[in-house]
């Protein structure tokens, strides 16, 4: 598939379509970029999605030893999966509990573990998002669903800088005799982000 | 300076333009360390092309929501964490 398909697939005709489009053509005319390249940073990001969070947090509610690993080290927890986490930003699990829930946001910009969830949903990057998660949290995850107890804590992590974080959310309760692939199906991208929970049963 | 976990701290209340990594909502807030996240090129100076060297202490600090919002709607436990530059950060009180 070539480079300008793979974008038509995407289906955009926007103005920002076509500026990056233009932007692309130049850097590929002047050499910045090969066409490869492109393409394999297109190939990197479309490798990367929710799924690989689900497995994560799905390992960890079954195996407490990987569980500890993926709270003490995120990086090397992905790498066990055989995930990729290369990126020179830090990969943080924060972990669920009865008395704490996590919400992870980006107010300055659009800051996710892209190198192990791909790109963030379109919501995540809205101004709405971004500056009502840090002042109401919790109106926030109503909209989305979610109302978390008065007596639950919420942390809400702004990515302001050079660390990505994940929720780990806590496992539904129900599901203990469910095995490890079918809670991975559990886990939805927003109970990554923490603006959710999963539920026992999907859907 | 460095920090240690448990320091009290307030966020500089600096209008230095640019690339800065310090949202708006937190400067002059008061807060304390949790940890060291570690030390990194300075992001607003890679952000022009320059080095960012050398490498900054990045910490990680806690600010109690009632902190930050006049009108917080929640309970007085509720927090935010986020990752702050050792040069936004002074002690609370003021640098001694």
């Amino acid at each position: 598939m070539s480079v300008h398909h793979a974008h038509e697939e995407a289906g955009a005709r926007s103005p920002y379509a076509a500026r990056i489009r233009a932007i692309e053509t130049l850097l590929l005319e002047k050499g910045i970029l090969t066409e490869p390249e492109v393409q394999d940073g297109i190939s990197y990001m479309e490798a990367r999605s929710p799924a690989n969070g689900a497995k994560l947090v799905a390992r960890a509610w079954v195996d407490p030893e990987f569980k500890a690993l993926l709270l003490s080290d995120g990086k090397a927890a992905a790498s066990e999966l055989g995930m990729d986490p290369e990126h020179p930003a830090e990969f943080v699990v924060v972990e669920n509990t009865p008395g704490l829930h996590n919400l992870v946001v980006c107010t300055l910009c659009s800051c996710y573990p892209r190198a192990i969830l791909g790109r963030p949903p379109d919501w995540y990057k809205s101004f709405e998002y971004r500056s009502r998660a840090v002042r109401e949290p919790r109106a926030v995850m109503r909209e989305f669903g979610f109302e978390p107890p008065k007596d639950v804590e919420i942390i809400v992590h702004d990515s302001t800088a050079d660390v990505r974080y994940m929720v780990l959310p806590m496992r539904p309760p129900g599901t203990e005799d469910v095995g490890e692939e079918e809670l991975a199906q559990l886990v939805t991208r927003d109970s990554l982000v923490g603006v959710n929970v999963p539920l026992a049963s999907p859907g | 300076m460095s920090y240690r976990p448990g320091d009290r701290v307030r966020v500089l209340p600096s209008e230095k333009p640019g690339h800065v990594r310090t949202p708006g909502y937190l400067k002059g807030k008061n807060g304390w360390v949790d940890s060291l996240i570690g030390t990194f090129p300075n992001p607003e100076d890679l952000a022009y092309g320059l080095s960012g060297l050398p490498e900054r202490h990045l910490y990680k600090v806690g600010f109690r929501q009632a902190d930050l919002w006049d009108d917080y709607d929640g309970p007085a436990g509720d927090y935010l964490y986020a990752e702050v530059y050792e040069h936004w950060l002074e002690p609370q009180g003021g640098a001694s």
